[in-house]
């Protein structure tokens, strides 16, 4: 089916289940009980995971199968983000065209930049994609400033001169992204006893797209060209005394690497339009190399993982307050409650980023190949269990 | 001219923190093959040595002051630090005027012993590991390392002065006939300048005249040859780790008084340095040290004026600017050796 | 029709259609509550969205104290703080119409787009009702623009860049603390004093939209008394060594050095300048002095000893004497063990405005409390006699200039109050040139 097969099928088949459930899956909490807080389940939240699941999917495109680790990706993120807000200024509310041009121009500029640091390899080429995303986060966070709005990021105003739609709604608001009068931020809650889901718009317009993406992935994966790409990677030295030119192929890579980064950023700018200079900044460039590698590096599902995993921690347990760890632990004799909110305090919080230091730390440790080796090893436990238990079976058969 | 070499001073000073740094992530990486995230976080635990040592040597007796009142209306508290009492005030106020200077003996081991604890407990296990994987483990470390500092000083900058002998700056313009005030510079940052000249000098003298640093020398170019002479080359490894710790802890303590440090700075180094060791070329000291001075200098004559007025902004790139060049000119940075972190 | 709607909202309309229902009930958003986040319970939620992590992390605890002593204050615990010196009465210590007060957090890690995924959950998860906090201007106008879209009140924090209330001005967004504009307007006169009518400046300014409405305003303000403004460099923000910048200072022939720089920007900036000797010089016969135009108690701390003699502006002090101050001073420090910032002064008052206001108002529809805080007069709050003026949702009261403290007593007198300038000095036309631009628009009550 779709050209794929197997256990690719299979993958696409879970993500698309888990991306459509989502809602329900991540509130497996009632709404008013202690554990509320660990509550995923809303809509921004829930959009920042498919969006940037689908940044590192794109991005282990690159870094996964050819092996050339970019940390300039952020870049092409906000250049994406820059590209959509600006078309909702100009154009229209409509995502498509601004999402068309996001990836449009990421594109470009992944192949400006792309064709410069592919030059060299290696550590080299690292720090030339640095190189270039900070010197576009510090361009536009101050000289750029009449492109880019700075400090603030570039947001919508009223008197935008907006050529397909009106620069101020019925409301006098600003008007609203939209797909075709579909309102992205549009919600529809689901009541089921004590517990609530939310249903929005713009995260399933998002989902749909994590979903095309990840197939083209796996797509690409699969290809001639993506063998091409891991020869690459195992020994490309090999590979040009062949007579291969593989610049090519790395380019074509590290291009669609950018448009998948531009896709999410023009995807960030339509769920919410604003883009700002810190997008490009190379703290954010390092986050998706950490969700990649976090997530397992060259497969396909990790990288997804790895972005769940940072952006829920980031959203969630730094929401954590001493005023809810007292609420947990009130139960406890004082002096315990005490005692435990002081240990907990270190790990939420402020102290979120102490959390994800030491989580970073343990997965590398101990799962070597990220998060989806764990899952396999989750696996490899269950199915070794039961075939103990059919060997085991099968031993007392004969007794019978 | 007054401004070019008051440029080229400013350079020089910048350039040594850079080289600094650099020199201390070559050391890794050139003979360890790791790459190092947590080496800012080296640097900033080197400040809050300095911050550490002021803070015990101003730990203070508290007296009440009934004359004063504090912001509560209560009687004032009077604090006087205990080297004050125990060693007369004279004696006492100098060792704290001097603590960022003495914090240095306090580093050094505390430095390496971190060095040492890092590379046995958690690097080890990494060497035969993609560089990836040693990304996110020191990343993760480098987090860790400044959340700690975070929660026990707090996220605002801290002042460590230094001593009140090296305050004011020395005229240089006066000293070669020109006008006073025009070519002066702080005695700080130029003690900081020979500070790092003479580690740097150490450094190479230490790998260039000793057994042991032959050994590293010989393992940095061929590690699996020198495991089969029967040398014991993970011990001097672990040795270097340790060393590397203590020159980017030294460099943290005399950087301290130039700016007030805070958690996040050595994430502030980090990404820079890693630019000037990649530009000075992958496994060169001599290449990290001179691209260090390089950039500090180009850094520094981009941030004139006379510069910013043609083309406005270049002191916001020009070191990525710089890189960028260098890098596709010279394809393995100034001075970095064939094959050494090209895949 | 703006249909952004949240769980909260829905909460009633739950409860009127058929609460407990073990069938899946759906409703739409059009016919849900009169606005976003309508607080149905016995409680009310405020989301507290403050800088965790990043350099202004201190700030950013500063200002969570603050809130949660308000909170306190709102439900009737402790002393009651300013709640008693407060010229307005509405409040009466329980809660916020009856409305226990409730909170969440976040943290803005003092990036726009950070600030706004945390003020987000706050609303679509947390049902906040309104936002506060802040420690940077850049965030302070994303998270305005996110609250006037969504349909929730903002209550800045601390943001001092004109355009927070100039260009980028939004009806749903309030703001107590001042601006560049009167930090210039404030210091003028007393530079004037000090140093006389006949000086050079030489601006340093961090380049990105807060610095150069600084720069803007201090040299209007400066060039009014006959000083002559000799250059203005734009640094880096991402500089932490401004050596490179200060050494041409000396020779340039200016006498006075502007550094528009706020946190660690102005303690390096300034910590560079002192090394260099700057302030033992003399040019142009006289002593070169160092102004820096917005100054807070946690900067003074970081730059030590370099900040004595150095003047600047605050929005609020502890060490002022009227009774919202003494008030609000007695029950932060009995609880926190030292005294408040401006900071957490300005967080302070900003939520008790908000309650009163919605107090006054008889509902937490934001148009409803917008109007009740637009052209809304007060005292008591440790700034005096303050107008929340319609125009532009800015607040007017007097402005402090400080000084660095030569010999301080302990840690918290490192700055002391040079002058109190009076509120009519800082006041403005609501069109003057540096804040047009921009519209407050209508006020959205998100439903």
């Amino acid at each position: 089916m779709l050209g794929i097969k197997g256990k690719d099928l299979t993958l696409l088949g879970v993500v698309a289940v888990l991306a459509l459930c989502a809602p329900f899956i991540l509130n497996p909490f009632p709404q008013d009980s202690a554990m509320a807080q660990f509550n995923a389940g809303y809509p921004d939240l829930m959009q920042r995971f498919v969006i940037f699941g689908i940044f590192a999917v794109g991005f282990n495109i690159l870094f996964g199968l050819t092996g050339y680790l970019s940390f300039g990706h952020a870049a092409f993120l906000g250049v994406g983000s820059y590209s959509a807000v600006w078309m909702f200024k100009l154009l229209s509310m409509n995502v498509i065209p601004a999402i068309i041009l996001s990836v449009i121009v990421a594109g470009l500029f992944a192949l400006l930049i792309g064709f410069i640091s592919l030059r060299r390899s290696g550590i080299y080429f690292s720090i030339l994609t640095l190189a270039f995303a900070q010197m576009s986060f510090n361009l536009a966070y101050s000289v750029l400033t009449p492109i880019t709005n700075g400090e603030t990021g570039l947001q919508l105003s009223l008197d935008d001169p907006r050529v397909l739609g009106t620069s101020v709604s019925d409301t006098g608001g600003i008007p609203v992204t939209n797909l075709f009068g579909l309102e992205m931020r549009e919600t529809t809650t689901m009541y089921f006893g004590d517990w609530a889901f939310q249903f929005s718009n713009g995260y399933y317009f998002c989902a749909v797209l994590l979903l095309v993406s990840f197939y083209i992935s796996i797509r690409i994966f699969r290809s001639p060209f993506g063998l091409m790409l891991r020869a690459v990677k195992s020994n490309q030295t090999r590979l040009n005394y062949t007579g291969l030119n593989t610049r090519p192929y790395t380019l074509a890579a590290f291009v669609i690497s950018g448009m998948y980064a531009g896709l999410a950023g023009g995807l960030l700018a339509s769920m919410d339009p604003l883009a700002g200079a810190e997008r490009m900044q190379w703290t954010a460039s390092g986050e998706v190399v950490l969700m990649t590698i976090l997530g397992g590096a060259g497969t396909l599902i990790g990288p997804v993982l790895g972005a769940g995993f940072i952006k829920y921690f980031e959203n969630i347990f730094s929401k954590i307050n001493d005023n809810v760890l007292h609420q947990w632990f009130g139960g406890l004799p004082e002096g315990l409650e005490n005692g435990l909110v002081w240990v907990a305090e270190h790990f939420v919080g402020s102290g979120w980023h102490l959390t994800l230091g030491l989580l970073f730390m343990l997965v590398v440790t101990f799962l070597p190949g990220g998060l989806v080796e764990g899952g396999t090893r989750i696996g490899r436990l269950i199915r070794g269990k039961t075939r103990r238990a059919d060997e085991k079976s099968a031993q007392s058969k004969p007794a019978e | 001219m007054e401004a070019i070499l008051l440029q080229i001073l400013n350079g020089l000073d910048k350039g040594s923190a850079y080289a600094l740094i650099a020199l201390g992530l070559t050391l890794i990486f050139g003979t360890l093959g790791v790459v190092n995230f947590a080496h800012g976080a080296l640097f900033m635990i080197g400040a809050f040595c300095a911050v550490t040592v002021q803070k015990v040597l101003t730990l203070s007796k508290i007296t009440l002051d009934p004359t004063k009142t504090d912001f509560l209306g209560n009687p004032a508290q009077i604090k006087t630090p205990y080297v004050e009492s125990w060693f007369g005030p004279d004696i006492g106020a100098a060792l704290i005027d001097w603590s960022v200077p003495l914090a240095i003996l306090f580093a050094i081991p505390i430095m390496l012993l971190i060095g040492v604890i890092m590379e046995r407990g958690l690097i080890k296990h990494f060497y035969r590991r993609p560089h990836a994987d040693q990304i996110l483990v020191t990343f993760g470390l480098a987090i860790v390392l400044q959340e700690l500092i975070k929660h026990y000083f707090g996220a605002n900058q801290i002042a460590t002065p230094a001593p009140d002998a090296f305050r004011g700056s020395f005229d240089f313009g006066a000293m070669l006939g020109m006008d006073p005030n025009v070519v002066i510079y702080p005695y700080w940052r130029l003690v900081y300048f020979a500070f790092a000249a003479v580690i740097i000098g150490a450094v190479f003298a230490f790998l260039q005249f000793t057994t042991f640093g032959m050994v590293v020398r010989a393992g940095m170019a061929d590690r699996e040859t020198v495991g089969l002479l029967g040398i014991n080359i993970d011990k001097r490894f672990t040795i270097m780790f340790g060393l590397a710790a203590a020159v980017a802890g030294m460099a943290g303590v005399m950087y301290a008084p130039i700016n007030s440090p805070n958690y996040h700075i050595g994430m502030d180094f980090l990404v820079l340095s890693f630019v000037v060791v990649v530009v000075g070329g992958m496994g060169s000291l001599p290449g990290a040290v001179l691209a260090g001075f390089l950039l500090g200098i180009l850094e520094s004559f981009a941030s004139m004026n006379e510069i910013k007025s043609i083309i406005p902004g270049i002191d916001q790139i020009i070191i990525y600017l710089a890189a960028i060049i260098i890098l596709l000119t010279r394809p393995r940075g100034l001075m970095g050796r064939k094959g050494v972190m090209e895949e | 029709m703006s249909k952004l709607l949240t769980r909260r909202g829905l909460l009633k309309s739950g409860a009127v259609g058929g609460a407990g229902l073990a069938l899946p009930t759906i409703f739409t958003a059009s016919s849900a509550s009169a606005f976003t986040n309508e607080p149905t319970g016995g409680t009310v939620t405020l989301g507290f969205n403050v800088p965790q992590s990043g350099p202004y992390a201190d700030e950013g605890a500063d200002e969570l104290r603050a809130y949660e002593l308000a909170v306190e204050h709102l439900n009737g615990e402790g002393d009651g703080g300013m709640l008693n010196t407060f010229s307005s009465k509405a409040l009466g210590g329980n809660g916020i119409m009856g409305k226990k007060v409730a909170y969440v957090t976040g943290d803005t890690q003092t990036k726009s787009d950070a600030a706004r995924a945390s003020a987000k959950s706050m609303i679509e998860k947390d049902g906040a009702i309104m936002i506060t906090g802040g420690s940077s201007s850049g965030v302070a106008v994303a998270v305005q623009g996110l609250c006037q879209e969504a349909g929730v009140i903002f209550m800045a924090g601390l943001t001092h860049s004109n355009d927070t209330t100039g260009k980028d001005k939004k009806a749903n967004g309030f703001r107590h603390f001042f601006n560049a504009y009167m930090s210039a307007a404030a210091l003028a006169p007393v530079l004037e004093k000090l140093y006389g009518s006949d000086r050079a400046a030489y601006h340093l300014t961090a380049d990105y939209t807060w610095g150069w409405t600084q720069q803007e305003s201090i040299q209007a303000a400066t060039e009014a008394l006959g000083w002559t403004t000799v250059n203005n460099v734009l640094t880096p923000l991402a500089a932490t060594d401004f050596s490179s910048y200060i050494a041409p200072v000396l020779n340039s022939g200016a006498d006075v050095l502007v550094l528009n720089h706020y946190g660690g920007n102005m303690v390096n900036s300034l910590t560079n300048a002192v090394q260099f000797g700057l302030r033992e010089k003399q040019v142009n016969g006289k002593n070169f002095e160092i102004v820096v135009p917005l100054y807070s108690e946690l900067m003074a701390k970081g730059a030590g000893q370099n900040i004595k003699g150095i003047v600047g502006s605050q929005n609020w002090d502890w060490k002022l004497s009227d009774e919202g101050t003494a008030a609000f001073v007695k029950s932060f420090g009995t609880k926190y063990g030292f005294p408040p910032s401006q900071a957490a002064q300005t967080c302070y008052a900003q939520t008790l405005l908000y309650a009163d206001a919605v107090e006054r108002a008889g509902s937490f529809n934001p148009c409803a409390v917008g109007e009740a805080l637009a052209g809304f007069e007060f005292d008591g709050l440790g700034n005096g006699k303050t107008l929340y003026r319609a125009d532009d949702h800015q607040c007017f009261k007097d402005v402090l200039v400080v000084k660095g403290a030569e010999d301080p007593q302990d840690e918290f007198h490192l700055v002391e109050i040079v002058e109190v300038t009076p509120v009519d000095q800082v006041t403005y036309d609501p069109e003057h040139p540096m804040f047009a631009g921009g519209a407050l628009g209508e006020c959205n009550p998100g439903a």
